[in-house]
């Protein structure tokens, strides 16, 4: 049997991590297949058709889909679901959301979040905020998993030419209505797909010492980052949190500044390549997964990082 | 207007978890254990409703051993009317307890049911879309704000991208973020008070509902260490080790 991957897409674009979760996806099985659940969504289903690990994009094309209603798309993906073993999808907001509606519903208990499948039946997934890595079997004869994008490489994006079968929308719900959605838009790159992250917590004490953060973010073309404590010291706005309930980054570079690294803050950054401290407290826990700390003011560290960068003659981006 | 919330007794989110050194799981014997922090919003935002005057009665439940009784008598400290503790000997699966909870939607037929988003033991991330599946209920997850009106609730919810907003009508299933609010302390005397409030216990094995786990735990393991770092001394040695030695600038 074939495995379905569930797309993130806003109507015009896939969304990055869709593509994390096809490489993951085909490690479960080859024969996979995507379903695009949109409106008026050609180009997207063109672009997944490119996709060489996709061997089938279903699409559905209907106006009930123009936003993502978790109810909507579950009644869809439901009348497609008994021709494939796995259904499966992205950890994040969207697949959160989505998963566990269809899991009840076909009556199957949820992989979530795994970072390795280690079969097409067993999976490495973290709980305790990644404190403990559990290896589960799934026993359900049909699995639905959620994919932690972080952990799999994206999938390349040219040089596919899978077929695009057009399949029937179904009912929509009644009962919720989608109203509207604040994306903050940024030229910055995404911070869960960036190379470099600088994140501030409670030390940078308010919303307009971040720039300070933006500043060096600018310089490194980072993503910026924020500790749970500077989101809901209002520091910064929430789609910025690093941690356990908020983003997991895995960037090459980490810059933590100002955070003290309570433990669901290390969930989501530990598995960094190279992380960065910077803390006035030199007992700060974030100090222990840190390869580079530096025990310093930041408001001073900051601007010295900077005018050090300024000097560089090159810098990677 | 009757809102019933969940609440799950897990391991205080201060505490260092250790790995059974079996592979079996992790060590919860004399370990702080507390609500799960999100469960504290789900009910601190109840009492708020009734407090504006929305909601009429709050049904604290939990899903657990003898001790989660803990976890309702701690809502009932600060606001819920009554709890019900539906007794389990073992860990339960989402899906298992998303079915104990329907069961228990259909007895006491609420407006709202309330929720964390997400436990953090498990992390799974589940339970409150399951009941909504169940129950065929429209699912607002990842709450951070929410507005009652009139057989409806307009929820603002925590996404990737920002901010969404969406309208649910009732009766509805929210699952709610950590910014949804700011639960309060119970104080002396409620939590005095909520001695006397009434907890009703039911065995899981009484409300008919296949709780067979379907996921078997075959190792819990801890995560890869990561190799000490080093201090350096100043802001100068520190871009010097990254350009030259890490190489990542």
């Amino acid at each position: 049997m074939s495995v379905l991957l569930i797309a993130e897409h806003n109507n015009k674009e896939v969304k990055p991590f869709t593509l994390n979760a096809i490489t993951a996806a085909s490690q479960i099985d080859q024969d996979l297949h995507v379903l695009l659940i949109g409106s008026k969504a050609d180009d997207v289903a063109k672009s997944l058709s490119e996709v060489p690990l996709v061997k089938k994009v279903l699409h559905i094309d209907h106006e009930i889909y123009e936003n993502y209603i978790a109810e909507n798309y579950t009644a869809a993906i439901l009348k497609h679901a008994d021709k494939y073993s796995h259904i499966i999808c992205s950890a994040n907001t969207f697949g959160k959301n989505l998963m566990p509606r269809v899991a009840a519903l076909l009556d199957i208990s949820q992989v979530s979040d795994i970072i390795k499948v280690i079969s097409p039946d067993t999976f490495l997934r973290p709980i305790y905020a990644g404190n403990a890595f559990a290896t589960v079997k799934s026993n359900d004869e049909k699995k639905c998993v959620t994919i932690r994008p972080t952990s799999f490489e994206a999938a390349e994006t040219t040089g596919g030419s899978a077929e695009i079968e057009k399949i029937d929308a179904a009912d929509q719900t009644e009962n919720t209505k989608f109203i509207n959605r604040e994306e903050i838009k940024s030229d910055r790159p995404e911070l869960g797909t960036a190379r470099i992250v600088i994140s501030g917590g409670r030390g940078l004490q308010s919303g307009e010492n971040f720039k300070l953060i933006t500043d060096v973010a600018d310089k490194l073309n980072a993503a910026i980052g924020a500790s749970r404590a500077a989101v809901d010291a209002g520091y910064i706005t929430n789609e910025h949190q690093v941690g356990q309930t908020g983003k997991v980054v895995v960037p090459d570079l980490y810059i933590a500044v100002g955070i003290s690294g309570a433990i669901q803050h290390l969930a989501g950054m530990k598995e960094s390549k190279v992380i960065v401290a910077i803390n006035k407290d030199g007992e700060a826990p974030i100090f222990s997964v840190a390869d580079y700390g530096l025990e310093a003011d930041l408001f001073e560290a900051l601007p010295q990082f900077l005018e050090e960068l300024n000097k560089l003659n090159t810098i990677q981006k | 207007m009757k809102i019933l919330v969940a609440v799950k007794r897990v391991i205080d989110y201060n505490v260092q978890i250790r790995v059974k050194e079996d592979g079996s799981g992790v060590v919860t014997d004399n370990v702080k254990m507390s609500t799960n922090p999100p469960d504290d919003n789900a009910i601190e935002e109840a009492v708020k409703i009734k407090e504006a005057g929305k909601a009429s009665e709050i049904i604290a439940i939990t899903v657990g051993e003898e001790k989660a009784q803990e976890t309702v008598r701690k809502a009932l400290a600060v606001g819920a009317d009554r709890g019900i503790h539906v007794k389990v000997d073992n860990i339960l699966e989402p899906l298992a307890v998303s079915k104990i909870l329907k069961k228990i939607v259909e007895k006491e037929n609420p407006d709202l049911v309330f929720m964390g988003k997400q436990a953090i033991d498990d992390d799974c991330n589940q339970t409150g879309q399951m009941l909504a599946a169940h129950l065929n209920w429209p699912q607002a997850t990842f709450a951070s704000k929410i507005e009652v009106k009139e057989n409806s609730l307009e929820v603002t919810r925590e996404v990737d991208e920002g901010l969404e907003t969406i309208e649910v009508n009732t009766p509805a299933i929210v699952t709610c973020d950590l910014r949804l609010n700011e639960p309060r302390y119970a104080s002396l005397p409620n939590i005095m008070k909520a001695k006397k409030k009434p907890i009703e216990q039911i065995n899981a094995s009484d409300l008919g509902v296949d709780t067979n786990p379907r996921i078997e735990h075959i190792k819990i393991e801890e995560p890869p260490k990561r190799k000490a770092g080093i201090k350096v001394a100043s802001v100068e040695e520190l871009v010097q080790k990254l350009k030259n030695e890490a190489k990542v600038i």
